[in-house]
């Protein structure tokens, strides 16, 4: 029972999310905002129901899997893919090395800073 | 047996949703064993095995995409819930969420930038044809969300799932090697840098490697990005006239 407790908490955020998606026309897709409503509902409850957190865990655990269908779809895209496999793989791999080198750093050195200020606080 | 029922037992097999659905798992739990044997190496990703496994399965039996789709959408369906559960590590980690929220904030802000830029740049300057640049731009934020995007502003959205799926992989691979060379031992820093820059996949591996609180930055980096980029780059790209 607690599962379907689980699912059902998740679905009903997903639910809000997507109707208020379509309903603002917001760009931004329902879970992502039936995510902001989920941790609003947690920060104003305090805790995490034992039947969420079992649920939630474990779609999270198998989340990788989850891509699947949709990457087999690149069946569909072989020629595109054929014709400018090179561009995409440079492009691909230039880009997650400079994106993890720059977002890494910049936090790096606003946590050092922020780190020390809240030393000299306490 | 005569081999004329057994040809209408595929058939039947083949247009219901179980057989893609079964196929779906079965190649993610061959693909998981073949990656353990391997030592866990991202290089064989078990979803880019998975993936290979079921595009190979799919030509050898003259099998469309829309057809697998029908049975391989129940589990498509799943990620919805479990975007909104990424809420649970997120709420566990509030506290160190709030005492980062500065680093949190700059760090969406500039790896969001790196991430668009570099794509379209890089890609504009090794000549992608247009649609490949726009499928490009929004690689780096987790597929639902970024397959909305690259329809808003003009790509392709089933090209940007795939493009999503290997920049994942792709993070999997250096990441490590990135923040090594870059000396980050922060856990908290660790998952949000594989969270912008690969999505799930650079969750599911904080979780794995790196725990629960890498995971969980991950997991923020990865709403966060994914928030950011779908206001941005649409009038972005109106802007440019891309």
């Amino acid at each position: 029972m607690s599962l379907i407790i689980g699912m059902s908490i998740l679905l009903g955020c997903q639910f809000l999310g997507e109707v208020l998606s379509l309903a603002l026309s917001l760009p931004i897709p329902g879970p992502v905002i039936g995510m902001l409503i989920l941790l609003v509902g947690l920060v104003i409850r305090g805790s995490v129901p034992p039947s969420l957190r079992s649920m939630g865990e474990g779609l999270l655990k198998y989340l990788t899997l989850l891509f699947v269908p949709a990457g087999v779809g690149l069946i569909e895209h072989v020629g595109l893919i054929r014709q400018e496999f090179w561009i995409l793989l440079i492009t691909l791999v230039l880009s997650a090395a400079v994106t993890l080198w720059v977002t890494s750093q910049v936090m790096q050195r606003l946590a050092q800073r922020s780190g020390t200020a809240q030393e000299e606080d306490a | 047996m005569s081999p004329l029922p057994l040809g209408q037992v595929w058939v039947y097999l083949a247009a219901s949703p179980l057989l893609h659905l079964f196929a779906t798992l079965i190649a993610f739990v061959i693909a998981s064993r073949i990656n353990r044997w391997a030592g866990g190496t991202p290089l064989l990703h078990p979803v880019i095995l998975s993936i290979a496994l079921l595009i190979a399965f799919l030509l050898l039996t003259h099998t469309d995409y829309p057809t697998y789709f029908a049975g391989a959408q129940f589990l498509h369906f799943l990620l919805g819930p479990a975007t909104v559960a990424l809420a649970i590590p997120l709420f566990d980690q509030r506290e160190r969420v709030r005492r980062l929220l500065w680093p949190v904030c700059a760090g969406t802000l500039a790896g969001v930038a790196t991430a668009v830029v570099s794509a379209v740049g890089i890609s504009l300057v090794l000549g992608a044809d247009h649609a490949t640049v726009l499928s490009l731009a929004p690689k780096s934020v987790t597929s639902p969300i970024a397959m909305g995007i690259a329809e808003k502003i003009g790509g392709i959205p089933s090209l940007t799932a795939g493009l999503v799926l290997l920049t994942g992989v792709i993070g999997c691979i250096i990441g490590p090697w990135v923040l090594r060379l870059g000396r980050i031992t922060d856990p908290a820093i660790r998952g949000f840098s594989m969270g912008l820059a690969a999505h799930g996949f650079g969750t599911a591996y904080c979780f794995s490697t790196y725990g629960a609180i890498a995971g969980a930055f991950s997991g923020l980096a990865m709403g966060l990005s994914g928030l950011v980029t779908a206001f941005v780059l649409p009038p972005l790209v109106q802007l440019f006239g891309l």
